[in-house]
């Protein structure tokens, strides 16, 4: 992805995962860190997505008992055969 | 053979093929969780998702001695229940075609009006910042209430943005990785991704205020 001019904040936000993904080439990157050197609202829009995908990766569950006995039991029933 | 395998993912398809059931039980629990709930995207209620798993990990079971490991296991996890899923989305005939649902919005991921007009001096610079979530304490962030909106807020997503975001961000999948299970393109995993993160980030925000 390639960035002629200055960046907008409007802009910034649509970029953001691209930025965070690592999929924005060397120039647009530059660009797009230069705007948060100067931009309080971008580095912690920046900053906020960041603690989202980590609150995201903290979401936890776990299989309910009745299907992971279920699960064991056709283990158990393919080991079987 | 299997050089996109750890030594762990290794150990633990050995111990699938010998029969070993802590083996077994170890990929059920590490993965079972977010197979649920990818299978649940393409079904029409957690029953039938249960059935889907329950399916997807016979398949595991019979395919394990042909898995060549040329994916991660967790890829071939999550590719094998998302097919199960969606073959039995078909017969369901409740199956939204995943492709139709990739970019059905073309809104900004921010409210227009958190910027400044056109005739501003600068605009579409921030009218209603961000602020920073530095001084909020860890112990508030990983709160149950903060999690919950996390959940929630993931729960509502359209379909296709939920998987792309379950994947990637819950499961931990790459990218790439993402994109080869679910059979999405690149650039459509990345949209999906962005318009998904977007909106978790933007509930977490309003709950933190």
């Amino acid at each position: 992805m390639r960035l002629d001019r200055e960046l907008a904040c409007r802009e910034v936000v649509e970029l953001v995962t691209a930025y965070l993904e690592d999929d924005l080439d060397a120039a647009a990157r530059e660009r797009f860190e230069e705007h948060l050197v100067f931009c309080d609202g971008c580095e912690n829009y920046v900053e906020q997505m960041r603690t989202t995908i980590r609150l995201t990766g903290s979401v936890e569950d776990e299989l309910p008992a009745e299907l992971e006995a279920k699960l064991l039991e056709a283990f158990r029933g393919w080991r079987a055969s | 053979m299997q050089h996109a395998l750890t030594q762990e993912d290794a150990r633990l398809v050995e111990g699938l093929r010998a029969g070993d059931e802590a083996a077994f039980a170890a990929l059920m629990r590490t993965y079972g969780p977010g197979m649920l709930r990818v299978a649940q995207i393409y079904v029409s209620s957690r029953s039938v998702a249960e059935e889907v798993v329950q399916e997807a990990w016979l398949g595991v079971l019979k395919g394990i001695d042909r898995f060549e490991g040329r994916s991660s296991l967790k890829t071939w996890l999550f590719r094998i229940v998302a097919n199960t899923a969606k073959t039995r989305g078909v017969r369901e005939a409740r199956s939204v075609p995943f492709s139709s649902l990739a970019d059905d919005e073309n809104d900004a991921t921010v409210p227009a009006d958190r910027f400044l007009g056109d005739q501003e001096r600068f605009p579409g610079h921030w009218a209603v910042p961000p602020h920073s979530w530095a001084g909020v304490p860890e112990s508030r962030l990983l709160a149950k209430e903060t999690m919950d909106v996390v959940r929630r807020e993931i729960e509502r997503l359209p379909a296709a943005q939920r998987a792309v975001l379950e994947l990637r961000d819950v499961e931990g999948l790459s990218a790439t990785e993402v994109c080869n299970a679910l059979d999405v393109t690149e650039t459509n995993g990345r949209v999906l991704l962005h318009r998904a993160r977007a909106k978790v980030r933007a509930a977490l925000e309003e709950y933190l205020a």
